[in-house]
């Protein structure tokens, strides 16, 4: 039976505003287990819906469940480091304890185990989530350990409560990392900036408004982030000068406002600093945020904050409970009454290209993460048709550094292109692995130095959608104008196998695709089908050329940036680390992708036949010739 | 310059059907009368048309049909073989075509229900006599085991398509199909 | 018109009307860029790519792109159009096109287009996905086999028809399809009419009139008097 009342509370809590549901989804579904088809009809009529757009956004995201999932739902993390850690063996033996095949839920209904995409926990996995609750450093004596808990039904909140210590392991700071930020230094300092120029608007619309001293308050912070030359930390490297400036210059609309949106979907596989800036740093990211909503003139801020994530939700609360309390968010921001703007938590429910600013102002606004067409672009038309900012978490808490000490100092730092400094993910064959802060400007070398990295092979820089180093490339640099990165930093060393690499970078694209446009719904599936028939050495040359044609598609063709970038990781490699691949192949002639003589498997177990005619003879290459 | 010329070489063809309706073979039949000009440039290796068993080496091999079952992927892969450009002829061939449909089942249910569930054929169980070709699996459509170099669409494709296709062929032409020619029914 | 408002089609000058888009210029010129999710009806999906061309030598969507004065726009090139085959070749991969059986067959536009941009065979393995038909409803069969994903049906139904009975949920190659508006996701179960606009709108065979199958014998169908390219003009009548 559905409990309908405790639906009623969740819509109730959300005024029953169809552009919350993937929130009103997410708390119906921690209360109660799982979202039914009745459950879906009640919230459809709850908010106004069509049942088909609330059945069609519950399907979208992977951590929402139309089906009955079981007591415990577990997902091991299965990134390439959680596969060098060993996840598979462990997975197995998870399972294996528990009687279960991986995706299916156990016959008694109490539990299922399968994987997920990385959980942003490189630095100390093998990682899991356990009914969405991050869980670390897995060992084959906590699996053995965790499958007595299921079997038990011990409440998960009656479990060692080390299993879900997330460690910070910050290993090198310079301003970011600093930790000596004092909450509102920044916003004082933007605030007092600015001559006082009588510009005083009167009708309190918004915080920059507000202010006593006008507009010359936010002009100043923006010429502060001008000099500051501050770029985009989320990946394309955007001008954040220009992009503010967009938003505080496109026309606002009766009834609309100023959208400030801090993006901490933090998806790309290997990429775990914003979760650490959200643990121990979020004074700093949220200050940056007011700093924008200052300098844009917003009202409303959102941090969207990746499923994975979770656990950070209550700490984040109380911060920004902390911060209204100090007068730092809220009504009157800093004692100066109307100057108003306030930070509200959207969590995600997995699904990485929600990442993609576009995709996830779609998300916040209740519907499926899907990539919208641009123009219009989201400063001017974005969060519910109003205008939007969207930066990265390590953006905003630049923006605070700006704010505090002026964009001359942090230009200083860094390169002349690329300012002030970058948080790297370190991960994989290293013997230090964490958070490593530099100015820009470092070389891969020195950064491999530093973590301790020896043997190594290769590098893939920002995640699977970046670039991947081999040794000749050591010596260059993380910066804007030769490597950029959006933080991840995954190491090999010289036992790994890059063709492997790259295989399971190909199954999360096909996984993380939206599915809204042909090339990368279509075309990540083959690639990963054309991966994994290589790699069950069905291979040949045909394949290779394939791969290439794909990549060659794909990176032209699709909608966004999941689409163009889901062939790099195999493109890089196939350049770099070719024999990985041509080891593999069987033959030099095409060859199908299955195996024949498994193709008439069913029939032998049916027949019981076992003879010559029930096989087709090993592979004959004179049989294949042309 | 006064040399006799060369007696033409006859291009060799072989034509087979597999996992398919001989619908187009008949189809290729219905090139009529154009089959007496057309027996001047070409002669038959093994064929429905002919009474030859195994194929022998040949220029040009028609394949009919995907692959159903054991027997079909010896016969294209003899054909592979043998043949220096093999065609896929027809949807079956293409893309499985009709036979492809039993592929959302089970095969071991399909063969629990032919033989052993349905009242008509219950009788005897599920042939096991070593001389009979086993299922595969599921059906497949013949570029998915070996190289094939042309296709002709249609189900089945028309008389005239496959008169284009040949006489392209034997020009020396890339094959091509215009408007009205090329069709996937 | 202002007369600078034009720009190069692969060589040919098409005017243009601010904020037209590169298709509806070139359309409203008689001038075929293959497309299969735009509709002149509707404000443009952008899904299918087909209509990718590239503009100053970057790839675009022409349905979403708006037309500038002097760019200059290839489309019907050799590379466009291998793209565009495979695109193609996707779509008969990912779903069940099984033509002979298909009542769509001689009217479909993914047909057609690849009748066009003479797409021999589907080329990578064939995925035979296990997609549901909704024969539910007594005047409407539903099979989602051949469903492209256009979304033309989700817009039909909601701006047109005012019923919202139809939506794309889902994610990804396996996830992603047509959700419907009942608790049984039946078609039955919801108020779409055969008088609907979506009803109609369907550019392949997935949502078809009961008892219509067939009706047009083989030569007299849409395509098989004159191809797509041909049949510009008409389609923005
Ligand atoms: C598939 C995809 C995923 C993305 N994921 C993220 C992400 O997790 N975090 C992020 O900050 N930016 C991500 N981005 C980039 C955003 O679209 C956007 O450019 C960024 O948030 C802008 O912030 P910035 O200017 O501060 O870098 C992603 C982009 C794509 C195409
Ligand atoms: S490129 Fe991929 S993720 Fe992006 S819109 Fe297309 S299908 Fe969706
Ligand atoms: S929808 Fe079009 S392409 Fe698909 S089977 Fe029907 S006629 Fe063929
Ligand atoms: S059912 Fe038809 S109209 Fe609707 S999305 Fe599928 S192909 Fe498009
Ligand atoms: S056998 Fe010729 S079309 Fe099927
Ligand atoms: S017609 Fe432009 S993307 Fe489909």
């Amino acid at each position: 039976m559905t409990d309908f009342s405790r639906i009623d509370a969740v819509l109730a809590h959300h005024d029953r505003n169809g552009t919350r549901l993937v929130q009103i989804l997410r708390e119906v579904q921690e209360q109660l287990g799982w979202l039914s088809p009745a459950t879906l009809s009640y919230i459809a009529e709850g908010v106004g819906w069509p049942r088909a757009q609330v059945s069609g956004t519950a399907a979208f995201y992977s951590f929402f469940h139309t089906r009955q999932r079981g007591k415990y739902c577990v997902l091991w993390s299965d990134n390439i480091t959680d596969r060098m850690l060993g996840n598979t063996d462990l997975m197995d033996a998870m399972c294996k304890k528990l009687w279960l095949e991986p995706g299916r839920v156990s016959e008694d209904g109490l539990v299922s185990v399968n994987t997920t995409s990385c959980t942003g926990m490189c630095d100390q996995g093998p990682a899991l989530l356990v009914n969405y609750r991050a869980v670390t450093g897995m060992t084959l004596q906590r699996v053995d350990e965790m499958a007595e808990l299921i079997r038990t039904e011990v409440p998960i909140a009656e479990w060692p409560a080390e299993w879900f210590a997330v460690q910070d392991n910050v290993r090198r700071t310079e301003i970011l990392l600093a930790g000596n930020f004092a909450p509102g230094s920044a916003l004082r300092a933007a605030h007092e900036r600015a001559e006082v120029d009588g510009l005083s608007s009167s009708n309190n619309r918004s915080f920059r408004e507000s202010l006593p001293h006008g507009i010359a308050g936010p002009m100043a912070m923006l010429d502060e982030i001008q000099r500051s030359k501050l770029r985009g930390r989320g990946g394309a490297g955007f001008s954040t000068r220009f992009k503010w400036e967009a938003c505080r210059n496109a026309p606002l609309r009766a009834d609309q406002e100023r959208i400030v949106v801090c993006n901490a979907d933090e998806g790309e596989p290997g990429t775990f600093k914003d979760r650490v800036l959200l643990t121990s740093y979020a004074d700093l990211v949220f200050e940056g945020m007011t700093v924008a909503a200052y300098a844009v003139g917003a009202t409303r801020g959102f941090l969207y904050l990746r499923g994975e994530y979770r656990y950070l939700l209550e700490p984040l609360e109380a911060v920004l409970a902390r911060r209204r309390a100090a007068g730092l968010l809220g009504k009157s921001i800093l004692d100066i009454p109307g100057a108003r703007f306030d930070i509200e938590i959207h969590l995600g429910a997995g699904a990485y290209v929600c990442g993609e600013e576009s995709a996830l102002i779609e998300s916040l606004e209740g519907k499926p993460g899907r990539p919208r067409v641009r123009p219009p672009f989201p400063v001017t038309n974005g969060y519910l048709d109003q205008p939007t900012i969207v930066n990265n978490v390590e953006t905003f808490a630049s923006a605070a550094l700006v704010a505090l000490h002026g964009g001359d100092w942090f230009a200083a730092i860094g390169t002349k292109q690329s300012t002030g400094t970058k948080i790297l993910s370190v991960s994989g064959d290293v013997a230090r692995p964490g958070i490593y802060e530099y100015p820009y400007g470092v070389t891969v070398r020195q950064v491999l130095a530093d973590c301790g990295a020896t043997d190594t092979l290769a590098v893939q820089i920002s995640g699977p959608s970046g670039m991947c180093l081999a040794e000749d490339e050591f010596d260059r640099r993380i910066a804007f104008e030769d490597v950029p990165t959006a933080g991840a930093f995954m190491v090999f060393n010289t036992s790994r196998d890059m063709f492997e690499v790259a295989r399971n970078f190909s199954h999360f694209f096909a996984h993380e695709s939206c599915g809204f446009c042909t090339p990368c719904r279509v075309g990540t599936t083959l690639v990963r089908n054309i991966m994994d028939k290589i790699a069950n050495r069905h291979g040949s040359p045909y394949d290779i050329n394939e791969l290439f044609k794909l990549h060659r598609l794909m990176q032209g063709a699709s909608h966004c940036g999941l689409g163009n970038t889901a062939c790099n990781p195999v493109f890089d490699t196939l350049n770099k680390f070719r024999p990985a691949y041509e080891t593999r192949l069987m033959s030099l002639d095409y060859e199908p992708a299955f195996d024949l003589d498994a193709a008439l498997s069913e029939a032998r177990q049916m027949t019981g036949r076992d003879d010559a005619g029930a096989h087709f003879a090993a592979h004959s290459p004179d049989e294949a010739n042309a | 310059m006064n040399a006799p010329a060369p007696a033409v070489k006859k291009l060799r063809v072989a034509t087979t059907s597999l996992a398919g309706c001989f619908g187009c073979h008949m189809s290729f039949l219905d090139i009529d009368e154009r089959i007496i000009p057309l027996l001047d440039l070409i002669e038959f290796d093994r064929s429905p048309l002919t009474d030859i068993k195994h194929c022998g080496p040949c220029d040009l091999g028609i394949i009919e049909g995907g692959l159903c079952n054991a027997e079909n992927v010896h016969v294209l892969r003899e054909f592979r073989k043998n043949c220096k450009f093999l065609v896929a002829m027809g949807a079956c061939a293409i893309n499985g075509g009709l036979p492809a449909q039993r592929n959302h089942l089970d095969l071991r249910d399909v063969l629990e229900e032919v033989y052993q569930t349905d009242v008509g054929l219950s009788h005897g169980g599920i042939p096991n006599d070593p001389e009979l070709p086993l299922p595969l699996n599921e059906v497949h459509p013949i570029h998915e085991v070996v190289k094939i170099d042309y296709f002709l669409p249609g189900c089945p494709p028309p008389a005239d398509a496959i008169w284009k296709l040949l006489t392209d062929l034997l020009a020396g032409r890339t094959p091509t199909l215009g408007h009205g020619l090329m069709h996937y029914d | 018109m202002n007369e600078t408002n034009t720009f190069l089609l692969d060589g040919e000058e098409i005017p243009f009307t601010p904020g037209q888009t590169i298709i509806q210029a070139a359309t409203a010129h008689g001038v075929y860029i293959p497309h299969l999710c735009w509709h002149p009806e509707f404000k443009a999906h952008g899904s299918c790519k087909i209509c990718t061309v590239k503009v100053n030598g970057r790839f675009g969507s022409s349905c979403t792109m708006a037309a500038q004065a002097g760019m200059n726009v290839e489309n019907r090139s050799t590379e466009l159009d291998d793209k565009r085959r495979t695109l193609l070749q996707m779509y008969f991969v990912e779903g069940n096109h099984f033509c002979p059986s298909c009542e769509k067959s001689g009217n479909c536009s993914l047909q057609a287009t690849a009748y066009e941009l003479k797409m021999v065979s589907p080329h990578f393995d064939m995925f035979y996905p296990d997609r549901p038909v909704d024969a539910s409803h007594p005047d409407i069969l539903l099979d989602f086999n051949r469903c492209i994903m256009c979304s033309l049906c989700v817009t039909a139904s909601r701006e047109v028809d005012g019923k919202n009975v139809f939506s794309m949920g889902g994610r990804g190659l396996l996830g992603r399809r047509i959700h419907i508006s009942s608790e049984s996701g039946k078609l039955a179960d919801t108020d779409f009419a055969l008088t609907d606009r979506a009803a109609s709108i369907c550019p392949v065979g997935v949502i078809l009139p009961k008892r219509k199958g067939f009706a047009v014998p083989i030569g007299e169908r849409k395509y098989d008097k004159l191809p797509i390219n041909l049949q510009v003009t008409e389609e923005t009548q």
